[in-house]
């Protein structure tokens, strides 16, 4: 056969058959065993032209509601910002997407630099001492976050707030289950982290305090007071953090984080039905040598001219094996590499309006809400989330809104069956004012 | 290319200068102070650059000439499969019908994402031979801890839970042991033989009723076809343990032989590898894993089902290990590798293996009279030379690596597997031609003859890229991992 992805000709393969020794590329195979041996081919569908399939997957694309044709006030974890239209022109040159991780750093100069400069980029947003090249995602970055946390301290229960996004907490638990180590659930008052219930929970067996700033509802938790309370029994604590929030408040290195951990999503990363996307890590210098993944360090060559290089690797799977701080190998490198190119683009100032934009778009839509009659459950100050009281069940309402071409917010009655009729409902800056008046206004009529 | 630095996009930053373009703000304008609470508001900005469209344009176009990727030359990297990054793949991915559309949106809006899912499903149930797969996992490593946690419940679930040894061969994959810890195991390492594959005897030693699983690699790191593959299975069932198959090589097996029949109960497989991912500097890839029929109960959830002519997830499975990931696995790349298939077809992926495995082949025995070869036999889509020969005359694996840089190759893997004595892993792929193999294979026979006649232009080398060889202690004891002004 001949596909445009194969060179081989019959002539080149007969002279490299010669070569071998052998008359038929079968020969090569003789050593699988005759009952283990597929014989023919796989029952899958035929190969289609370059043509064909683009038309069949136009259509599949076709079928879904994007957020390009639609207003979406879904977020969840999960938003739909200003993505610098330069960021895919970086990450679409081929030197970087078609490279492996950077073994040879002679040759991977590009792709080290660039990880460098992602690690210092989130340590600035963060004010945490180091970060690493990436992690899959926020969530199973928050459950990294814990395992270290339980060894390094060698205790072997975290503590979990109720305000942790709902899938993030289910990857902490499955991650858990694997060590041994005991999850308990922080439970939320008013939206936030219930302190009074913390500061009971709170033990000498307790590895880590895991929260979320800005939490699941968008609200400003108050982790100056959660830190102590962590710290006071001898814990560590972690803090999940949107990194675009980081633009305006305080960052979680300056409020007694140890470890902060979130994924970059929100900066210039397609939503994707989920991902890729991108998670981070860093943490204060004491934890620099349980950091799981890549680090990239600055060092010289022999004629001192400064170069980057994978470090630290004493840590890793590939050379610790059993003894490793995790088993993670490839991570998320081109997405840190589009996160980098967003933060960049936006800049020292850019980042600061972008965050600003976000909660000053929110409040707006919060007082709509209100003005209609709504009510907006919990706190005043808000980052990207609202929780409103729908009155009805939210699926109902969405699906009503769908009809209006408005995506509506996220079910909260899924995760927390006490919020039922609750909709989770995100505002970017990406969304006009128009639009959020639009939701108000059609939200408003399905009660008329 | 001259030797220089690149300076790090803070050292272009200029204050005043942007590279952004917000919308404009449409609501009414506040003060920051009445819209968070006191003490939260940040007092010092971040330091991010600042810096113009075209600065970071030329920046990051400056960093990619400092970067080797497949599409810039030969990557005989053992063990990664760096084959061609098609690119319909990319376009596909950024369709906005895929690029854009949210995870929590209700499922009769994205019907269309989850067909690709369950048809992509399908198609790898087909080519492992595996009951069914879930697409959860975002990597290779992070596929086999899935696998490993559910093997765990399923002992788990018949009351077993004395189960608490993963048996891995000397050989494996750095990540099958690290994944058997963070998943609560001991690891126990089990022996090669002479011929280089798993020492049936030592098994046999090694197994017990505390065995959880067996991982192993099928062909193994050094290319090699393990024939007693369905003994082993029988000495690990009988056992009651599970048998796992890493997927990192299955581009030598594709219609040849499936995970499925050769009696594994479990295989990820590595979507950024074997199905053109692409590797992206180190990620993102995605790791599906396949299980056969009684580790299904225990899939993460949510388990994507059809039902008639529309596809839903089910949450409400009792038995699952849980979610190993928020929503559904990293489906940008895994869509990739759904058009790689389909652009392949049945015959196109039994040619991929059947010329990946003589490629190899060819390059072995080209190379065979300059290099030591420790196993003397057909290989698969890889094989592993030593430099034991060199060694003698004072030129290392790590040096003959660096002199390929400056023939423009990538090298191969190289110290691994670490039962070869300098060992040298090269893995072609099928989607290179005779005349790339034939260059490769006379600048490595240069290079043997070099380690005789002129040792010290190896030793040195490289001697034509952007910077010499960097002094990776100095990295590691002195750690500087970000930029400080």
């Amino acid at each position: 056969m001949r596909h445009r992805y194969i060179p081989m000709t019959e002539t080149d393969q007969a002279e490299m058959m010669k070569t071998i020794g052998i008359s038929s590329i079968d020969e090569l195979f003789a050593d699988i065993p005759e009952k283990v041996r597929f014989k023919g081919e796989y029952n899958i569908k035929k190969a289609k032209s370059e043509t064909s399939l683009v038309k069949e997957l136009s259509k599949l694309a076709a079928k879904n509601a994007d957020a390009r044709t639609y207003a979406s006030f879904l977020g969840a974890g999960v938003y739909d910002h200003y993505k610098p239209i330069i960021v895919d022109h970086v990450i679409s040159r081929s030197e970087f997407y078609t490279a492996y991780t950077p073994y040879q750093p002679e040759i991977s100069q590009g792709e080290l630099q660039a990880i460098f400069e992602f690690q210092t980029m989130i340590c600035e947003l963060t004010g945490m001492d180091l970060a690493n090249s990436s992690m899959y995602d926020g969530g199973t970055a928050l459950a990294e976050a814990g395992t270290l946390s339980a060894g390094h301290t060698r205790r072997k229960k975290l503590l979990v707030s109720e305000t942790v996004h709902p899938e993030s907490r289910d990857v902490v638990l499955s991650y858990a289950a694997g060590q041994a180590i005991e999850v308990v659930t922080i439970p939320q008052k008013d939206g936030v982290t219930d302190i009074a219930k913390l500061e009971e929970l709170m033990d000498e067996d307790t590895a880590a305090v895991l929260v979320q700033y800005p939490n699941f509802f968008g609200q400003i938790e108050d982790i100056k007071k959660i830190s102590e309370i962590a710290h006071d029994n001898g814990g560590l604590f972690v803090v999940s953090s949107n990194p675009l929030a980081l633009g305006v408040l305080t960052p979680p290195g300056k409020l007694g984080a140890d470890i902060t951990v979130g994924d970059a999503q929100p900066f210039g990363i397609p939503e994707a039905f989920g991902g890729p996307h991108c998670g981070y890590f860093a943490v204060t210098k004491k934890l620099m040598r349980k950091v799981p993944g890549r680090l990239v360090g600055e060092t010289t060559d022999d004629e001192g001219r400064r170069g980057y290089v994978l470090t630290l690797q004493a840590r890793e799977q590939h050379i610790r094996r059993d003894k490793a701080t995790s088993n993670i190998c490839s991570n998320q490198a081109l997405n840190a590499l589009a996160a980098s190119v967003a933060m960049t683009a936006l800049g020292k100032v850019g980042t600061q309006e972008i965050a600003y934009q976000n909660i000053v778009k929110t409040r707006y839509a919060k007082e709509a809400f209100e003005k209609a009659g709504f009510d907006v459950k919990f706190g005043s100050a808000h980052f990207n989330e609202i929780v409103v009281d729908c009155k009805k069940p939210v699926k109902e309402v969405n699906d009503q809104l769908f009809a209006k071409g408005i995506i509506g917010g996220y079910d909260l009655s899924l995760t927390y069956p006490e919020l039922a009729n609750h909709a989770l409902i995100a505002v970017t800056e990406q969304r006009t004012k128009e639009e959020i008046d639009a939701l108000v206004q059609e939200m408003e009529a399905l009660h008329a | 290319m001259h030797k220089d630095n690149q300076p790090l996009i803070f050292e272009l930053t200029r204050e005043g200068r942007i590279g952004y373009s917000l919308p404009d703000l449409d609501v009414p304008d506040l003060e920051l102070s009445s819209l968070l609470p006191d003490g939260f508001i940040r007092e010092e900005a971040a330091e991010l650059p600042e810096v113009s469209e075209l600065d970071i344009m030329r920046h990051y176009t400056a960093l990619s000439n400092r970067n080797h990727g497949i599409d810039s030359g030969f990557y005989p990297l053992g063990s990664c499969t760096m084959k061609y990054n098609p690119k319909i793949n990319e376009s596909v991915a950024r369709y906005p019908g895929f690029a854009n559309i949210h995870p929590l949106q209700d499922e009769s809006t994205v019907q269309g994402a989850m067909e690709v899912m369950y048809d992509l499903q399908e198609h790898l149930v087909e080519i492992t031979g595996m009951d069914e797969v879930t697409l959860q996992p975002a990597a290779g490593a992070h596929g086999e801890w899935t696998a490993l946690m559910m093997i765990r419940a399923f002992h788990e679930a018949n009351g077993d839970f004395n189960r608490t040894k993963v048996l891995v061969p000397d050989s494996a994959h750095g990540t099958n042991p690290a994944s058997a810890t963070v998943a609560g195991f001991d690891t126990v390492t089990v022996k090669s033989g002479e011929n280089g594959l798993v020492d049936l005897e030592d098994l046999k030693k090694q197994v017990g009723p505390d065995t959880a699983a067996l991982m192993l690699t099928n062909p193994n790191t050094l290319g090699l076809f393990e024939e007693e593959i369905l003994e082993m299975a029988a000495i690990v069932h009988e056992a009651g343990g599970k048998l796992y198959y890493d997927g990192a090589n299955l581009n030598a097996v594709m219609s040849k032989a499936r995970p499925g029949d050769m009696g594994f109960d479990a295989v990820h497989l590595n979507l950024h590898k074997t199905f053109t991912g692409p590797h992206g500097g180190g990620g993102p890839g995605s790791g599906p894993v396949g299980v056969k029929k009684d580790l299904v109960p225990f899939l993460p959830k949510p388990v994507l089902v059809k039902e008639e002519d529309t596809y839903t997830f089910e949450y409400d499975r009792p038995q699952s290990i849980g979610r190993v990931k928020p929503f559904y696995g990293n489906f940008g790349i895994y869509l990739r590798a759904y058009t790689y298939i389909r652009s392949m077809g049945p015959d196109g992926l039994k040619a991929v293996t059947e010329n990946a495995v003589l490629n190899a082949n060819y390059m072995m025995r080209r190379l065979e009279p300059y290099f030591d070869l420790p196993y003397n036999r057909h290989c698969k889509h890889e094989f592993v030379l030593s430099g034991r020969r060199q060694k003698k005359l004072g030129v290392r694996t790590l040096d003959m690596a660096k002199r390929l840089l400056d023939f423009g190759y990538h090298p191969p893997t190289i110290y691994f597997p670490l039962n070869v004595e300098e060992g040298m892993m090269i893995e072609p792929t099928e989607t290179e031609s005779k005349e790339t193999l034939d260059a490769f294979c006379d600048a490595l026979i240069q290079i043997a003859k070099e380690a005789e006649e002129n040792p010290e232009i190896v030793q040195n080398a490289p001697h034509t890229t952007v910077v010499n060889r960097l002094d990776e202690t100095k990295a590691a004891r002195q750690p500087v991992l970000r930029y400080t002004k």
